[in-house]
Order: C-alpha cells, then sequence, then structure tokens
C-alpha cells in the first residue's frame, strides 16, 4: 500500500476521489466503489493491487506483441508466457525489521531463481531531467523552483540539451516542510510521467513532462539542434552551393559563416565580405554572437541582422545571396545586397527553402527524460538478507539484477547500490510517497537461488510465486520488450 | 490522477481482463480464431466508453423504482438494462442499482457477441455473469458460498436449452451494501441484470432481528448510497440456529415467490454453512451436507 498525493474536495470529512469517472465521495476510513481507493484520516489513499510484468511467447519462442495499443492488436490468442512480480503496490517492510514483502522463487530456463520485491522509502533520491533544448532556460546553479520553492537547480548543460538536478535529502528534509512537502509532490509527478511546471530563477518558466516535448516560456520546444551552426555548415554546404553565396547559421553555442568555414573554401566559394560579431575561434566559427535567450537557435536574437557587425563593400558586391537559418531550420531569412551592399529581405527560393526543411527534418524530436536515482544501500538492503554487505556484493559481482518496476538501471559504480532508472521505461504511476516526506519506488533483486542462500537470503521466507500473490489484489501489465527480461542473465554491471 | 481502463489478457492468453474505476471484468470467447480475436475488439471498444455513460445517469439510476419508470427515458443502454431489470421488483423497495454489476456484464457481452459466430462466451463482472450459448453448448459455473473461501461448495451446469443466460450473487461480504445477513445469495436469471437485482433483493430478505446483528444506516457509510437511512449490516456475530434457519425460510419465500412469478429460474441461498435452495433443478448443485 502507497499514498497518493490525490486532488480531494473535503466535505464533513468526505473525500472526493478523482481516480475514475464515477467521482466517489468517500466517508473518513471507508473504500471507494472500486475498493482501490480509500479514505485514511482525510486523505484519498491508493489501495494498490501488486504490478505484476508478463512476458507473452509464441510457440517459436519470440516475443508477441500485446495490448499496448489493444484496439490495434490483431488478436491473436498467446499460448504462453512467463510473468515477473514487481515492487509496484508491493508495500515495504521498512526499516526493514523482517523481510521483503515478496521473496518469491520462479524457474527460468531451468534455473531456479529468487525475486525479493519491495517498495523503497527513498529519502536519499533525486532526479536528473533532460530538457532538449538549446533555448537558454537560466544560468548554471540557479534554483529551479516549484509553487515558490527551491526544488532544484541548473546544472552542466549537455549536448543540444539543458540539464535539471531535482529533488535530493536537501530539499526533502534539509529545508522547511513546504519546502520538502513541494519536492515530495514535484518528484511524485515527474517520476509517475505527469506534467510540472517549474520556474528557473532568473531564467524560463517551463512546463515539463517525461517523454513529452518540453514547453519553454510557453512555446513547445519540437525540435533539438541538428548541430552547431558549425556542424550544420559541415552538413549541408554542398547543397546550398551555387544557391547561395553566403549563408549563416546562428547558433547559442557556435555560430557558423560558410564562405570562411573550411567547408565553404573546400567548395571554391569566394570572401562575401560579411563580418558576424562575436569572438571568433577558427575560421567560420564564432562564439557569443548575441545573448542567451529564446530566439534564433538559442540566442536572443529575433532580428537576425543584428549579429553583422559589418558588411565591407570592398569585397561583398550588389546581388549577393544572403542566407540566414538558425539551427533547428526553424527561424530562415533570405536576403540580396542591394547597389550600396545592404542587405534587402527577398522571398526565399525553392531550391533554398529545401535545405532549410531539411534541417528541421533532420533535428530529432525534443523530449524530456527524467532519470529516477536513488540509493538502495541502507536499511533496505536488510530486507533482503541478514548480511546487508552480502547484497552490495552481490550485485556489484553481477550475480544480481536490480531492477524498478522491472526496468532496468545502472548501477553507480563505487560504494553502496546506487541506481538510475528511465521513468519512461518504468510501468506506470509505479510511485508512491510517505509523509516524512519521502518517495516510495519499487525496486527488485533478482538472482539464482543458490546465489540468495549464499549472501545470506532469508531463505525460510522464499515462496513460490504463484502462492505469494494468491491472496492479493495484481494488476498485469505487459513487459516493455525494450528492456531486458529480468530473469535473463546478467552480462555486465548496469545491464 | 489514475489512468483510464486498463485492458490486458490474463497469463493464460484466454482471458481479456477489463477494468476501469469499480468494474473488474473478465471476458472469454470459444470459437474460431478469427470470430474470437474480433469479439474482443468489440468488448474492448465498448468498454472504453461503458463507464462514463454510466455516470451520468447515476443520480436517477439511485431513486427508487416507481410505477411510472420508463426505462426508455435513459440515454445509455446500460442505463436501460438496469431500469428494466429493476421496475419487474417495483412491489418492493428497489433501485436500478441493485443490478449494476448484471447490466454491465450483460451490456459488454451483448456488444462482443454481435455479427460473431461464436461456441460460448462469457463477461464475468466481479461474479455477476452473462453467459452466451451456441447450440449444443454448456457452461458449468462453480458456486462459491463465501468469499473467504473460494473453493466452490458446489457446481451446476447451464446448457442451452435453459432459459438462463444470467448469474448473480449477493451478500454481506461483497462491495455493495445488504440489509441481510446471507453469506452468498446465488441467481439464476434470463440475464445478468435480472439475476443481479433477483439476487440482491433475496439477500435483503435472509434477515431476522437478533442482537448479534450490527446495522449502520447506509449513507452514514458511503454518503451516495441509494440505500439512504436503510439500515445494513455491518457485523453478525454468532447467530443460534433457530434464528439462521429463520433468516434463511425468509429469504426462500422471497426467492419462490420470484421463481413462480416467473421472474428468475433458481436460487441458492447459503449462511453459516446451511442452504436452501429455489428451484428443482438446482438441488444437485449443493455438497451432500445441504
Amino acid at each position: 500500500m502507497t499514498d497518493t498525493m490525490g486532488s480531494s474536495d473535503k466535505q464533513d470529512g468526505i473525500v472526493v476521489c478523482d481516480a475514475c469517472p464515477v467521482l466517489c465521495r468517500i466517508r473518513e476510513g471507508r473504500a471507494g466503489a472500486c475498493d482501490r481507493y480509500a479514505n485514511r484520516d482525510g486523505r484519498l489513499t491508493r489501495v494498490d493491487p501488486v504490478t505484476m510484468i508478463h512476458k507473452t511467447l509464441s510457440d517459436e519462442g519470440d516475443i508477441v506483441p500485446f495490448l499496448s495499443d489493444p484496439l490495434e492488436w490483431g488478436g491473436d490468442i498467446l499460448p504462453r508466457g512467463d510473468t515477473f512480480l514487481t515492487g509496484i503496490g508491493s508495500g515495504t517492510t521498512y526499516p526493514d525489521y523482517k523481510p521483503a514483502p515478496f521473496i518469491v522463487s520462479s524457474r527460468h530456463d531451468g534455473i531456479d531463481m529468487v525475486t525479493v520485491v519491495t517498495e523503497g522509502i527513498f529519502s536519499y533520491c533525486g532526479l536528473k531531467v533532460k530538457i532538449d533544448t538549446d533555448r537558454y532556460i537560466g544560468p548554471e546553479q540557479a534554483s529551479v523552483l516549484c509553487e515558490g520553492e527551491q526544488v532544484g537547480h541548473v546544472t552542466t548543460a549537455e549536448y543540444g540539451s539543458q540539464m535539471l538536478a531535482l529533488g535530493g535529502v536537501r530539499h526533502f528534509t534539509g529545508g522547511s516542510k513546504k519546502e520538502g512537502n513541494v519536492t515530495c509532490q514535484m518528484m511524485l509527478s515527474l517520476c509517475n510521467k505527469k506534467p510540472v511546471e517549474l520556474q528557473v530563477e532568473g531564467g524560463a518558466k517551463m512546463l515539463l513532462q517525461a517523454g513529452k516535448p518540453p514547453q519553454i516560456d510557453g512555446m513547445v520546444e519540437e525540435r533539438m539542434r541538428v548541430g552547431c551552426g558549425s556542424a550544420a555548415i559541415g552538413m549541408f554546404a554542398q547543397q546550398w552551393f551555387g544557391h547561395a553565396d553566403e549563408v549563416i547559421v546562428v547558433d547559442d553555442h557556435i555560430t557558423g559563416v560558410l564562405s570562411e568555414h573550411q567547408a565553404g573554401k573546400f567548395l571554391g566559394m569566394k570572401p562575401a565580405g560579411i563580418r558576424v560579431r562575436g569572438r571568433k575561434s577558427t575560421p567560420g566559427r564564432y562564439f557569443q554572437v548575441a545573448g542567451h535567450g529564446t530566439g534564433w537557435g538559442g540566442t536572443d536574437v529575433t532580428d537576425p541582422l543584428t549579429i553583422i557587425d559589418s558588411i565591407d563593400g570592398q569585397v561583398a558586391w550588389p546581388g549577393l545571396r544572403l542566407l540566414m537559418v538558425s539551427t533547428t531550420g526553424e527561424d530562415a531569412e533570405f536576403y540580396v545586397l542591394d547597389e550600396d551592399c545592404r542587405p534587402v529581405k527577398t522571398p526565399m527560393p525553392a531550391n533554398l527553402t529545401v535545405v532549410v526543411d531539411r534541417i528541421g527534418e533532420n533535428c530529432e524530436p525534443a523530449m524530456t527524460s527524467v532519470l529516477f536515482m536513488a540509493g538502495a544501500g541502507g536499511s533496505l538492503r536488510a530486507g533482503v538478507t541478514e548480511n546487508p554487505v552480502g547484497l552490495t556484493r552481490s550485485v556489484r559481482d553481477a550475480l544480481t539484477r536490480v531492477t524498478c518496476g522491472g526496468a532496468p538501471v545502472y548501477v553507480w559504480p563505487g560504494g553502496g547500490i546506487t541506481i538510475m532508472a528511465d521513468v519512461m521505461r518504468m510501468p506506470d504511476n509505479a510511485f508512491g510517497y510517505v509523509p516524512t516526506p519521502a518517495l516510495v519506488g519499487p525496486i527488485e533483486f533478482t538472482m539464482r537461488r543458490e546465489d540468495y542462500q549464499a549472501l545470506g537470503g532469508y531463505m525460510k521466507s522464499v515462496r513460490d510465486l504463484s502462492e505469494a500473490t494468491d491472496t492479493v489484489q495484481k494488476r498485469l501489465t505487459e513487459w516493455s520488450p525494450d528492456n531486458p527480461w529480468p530473469f535473463d542473465p546478467r552480462r555486465k554491471s548496469g545491464d | 490522477m489514475a489512468g483510464g481502463p486498463q485492458i490486458a489478457m490474463l497469463p493464460d492468453g484466454k482471458r481479456l481482463h477489463l477494468q476501469y474505476g469499480p468494474t473488474d471484468m473478465i471476458v472469454e470467447a470459444d470459437g474460431e480464431h478469427d470470430e474470437v480475436a474480433a469479439a474482443y475488439r468489440q468488448a474492448i471498444a465498448r468498454f472504453r466508453t461503458l463507464l462514463p455513460e454510466l455516470v451520468g445517469e447515476l443520480p436517477r439510476l439511485r431513486l427508487p423504482v416507481d410505477g411510472d419508470l420508463e426505462p426508455d427515458s435513459f440515454r445509455w443502454s446500460t442505463a436501460r438494462r438496469m431500469a428494466e431489470a429493476a421496475r419487474l421488483h417495483r412491489g418492493s423497495f428497489v433501485t436500478p442499482m441493485a443490478g449494476v454489476a448484471g447490466a454491465v456484464a450483460d451490456e459488454l457481452l451483448a456488444a462482443m457477441t454481435e455479427g460473431r459466430r461464436l461456441e460460448r462466451a462469457y463477461a464475468n463482472n466481479g461474479g455477476d455473469i452473462a453467459i452466451h450459448l451456441s447450440d449444443g453448448a454448456e457452461f458449468t459455473i462453480g458456486l462459491v458460498d463465501h468469499p473467504g473461501n473460494p473453493e466452490p461448495a458446489g457446481r451446476f451446469t447451464i446448457a442451452q436449452p435453459m432459459p438462463v443466460r444470467g448469474v448473480a450473487t449477493s451478500g454481506r461480504h461483497g462491495r455493495s451494501f445488504s440489509l441481510g445477513i446471507a453469506d452468498a445469495v446465488t441467481v439464476l436469471a434470463r440475464n445478468a441484470a435480472s439475476a443481479d437485482v433477483a439476487a440482491t433483493l433475496v439477500a435483503n430478505r435472509v434477515n431476522v432481528d437478533h442482537p448479534a446483528i450490527e446495522r449502520r444506516p447506509a449513507q452514514e457509510l458511503d454518503p451516495d448510497s441509494d440505500l439512504g437511512p436503510m439500515p445494513v449490516t455491518v457485523a453478525v456475530d454468532a447467530l443460534d440456529g433457530a434464528s439462521r434457519d429463520a433468516a434463511l425460510d425468509s429469504g426462500l419465500a422471497a426467492a419462490q415467490a420470484m421463481r413462480e412469478a416467473g421472474l428468475i429460474y433458481g436460487a441458492v441461498l447459503a449462511l453459516d454453512g446451511t442452504y436452501r435452495v429455489a428451484g428443482q433443478g438446482l438441488a444437485g448443485a449443493l455438497p451432500a451436507a445441504a
């Protein structure tokens, strides 16, 4: 059982459940019509079924597509399969003075396996959020706010993306009570693939949801840039050649100038005499042509001519054709120089439009990715074995596979069992919370029966899968074929 | 907050599990592969909108049935099925909600079988079962007299010529409130909605005045209960044999009256391991101890 935040109206101790269209009004201590949601002390509480993931196989042993979209489903009657019990809804025995809620045995490819299934209560946990955008969201180290509370910060930008570090023990319990609760709600929503609005101090307001394009200052980011300005020139120089005399690719990191760039020289392009602002790195590559912003290519540019420092009348010529384009292809203008070598905006010729569109085509869709990171090295291990360090060693030695809701995790090198998991690879609504505040997340440890015995496992608590789950409510979810099947042998750390 | 409908095949690869809010049902069809596949697609498509449709009609469905009730005044067919089943009992206190689970099973079965050639099929909505049988087909159904003990206490077979296409069970242990003290009343009727309403009403009548029975007004437990201030059973302590028999006989009389009026085919009543049966064909369903 885990709690849910649940939006609820209260009157006379009645909570209105909004989990389904019936909108049951639930008195304190009672459950709704479904028996899945209850009113505990005036709060809507999810009485979870335990989630199992199921893999279906054809007679030939390959994976048969399941009801991922039931209406698309061809209706094949599936002959056999395999089931893995996840920690979702399993409950917890924290602080683990007794064995984990489920220690189940099953047989796979002739090998007896044991899975220790629990829900961890993680006060040490955080989120690493990757936002695919070159737009400026705020300075590195800036606070990230949710409902006015600090819940994290902007961290090192990565290729084509801005990164946030959210949550963590300092915001959970190191600040005010409100800061802790807001942090917990924010993390719960992001982990359960729901949208969250965040404000970077001195920067952008963002609407983020795992697996969806980020919305930054009210604009949905559709694509990642194709590369920096210099990379874009390398990719498209040949296609521009003959249709433009100069191409300037505007980018917040490196702005490229075709005629000066090695790619332009290679094609034998004449110098065009158009000098851009910023600091020259190598020929045809410029840093800091403008400030950061939500304009062209992640700069604050809205009129691209503002990044042109000068046009040398001795080198340039009337009639020179100039293309200016951003690194996503979302912004582009075409100019022709007049008698005085001043750029005049002109409709873009079709053969250039094609290449501008191609930049857009080659940009990958912009996404928000949420990785859940947590330490399972503490007392949680005591629910697995009488000798907690035995579990740590077994994970290190690749004898034990760690999963979160059946999804693969990356296990950090170094001490403890510190893991990262992509929430998109986990079943929906896999997370809960406790009022401490701390996040509740599923975690499973799977290993050969003899390895479990060797690490000091609770052999007397091992029960057969069907016996263990006979009396509990179950929810069946299809296994995602992108995930390794948890019972398959591990090959390397993090696999 | 929570997701929409959950739709999945069970691990046996044959049964389809459909869950949305309080509706939790298992359906299965037997027949040629393509026909079964098409039937499941039809079932899934119908399931997606069934609950939201019903929700809009809940306020009226919670009102007691009187002579003026017009089933056709409801917009959606599931509500009409509930109203039709409840209307047949309008001499007693009854609301269409008494048949909600059965009506949902009937509605889904109808959608699943429409235009399909199936040997047999069923939609089991938490124990309220709608069945479809082709010529020569039959279903054997287990009788569970207490939810704490899923081992069937008896079995009975429904064959195609019998005028039975619905089986429903009601009692004080289920999710719905009961005015009575029956552990389980199982009714066989022409469809699941009729069986559900009848089982609810017979279970209400398995009753006796006794200090061991704790009752509370329904609306104290659920503010939206269709039973309003009526006293529903919340606990039953030890009953003496005479009180138990009196409660069962009261329920049996109600069941027999329904049978004579042609509203049900038969019923099995269970309380504390003791049984009563209405309907000749059903006696063999019970263990010798009955």
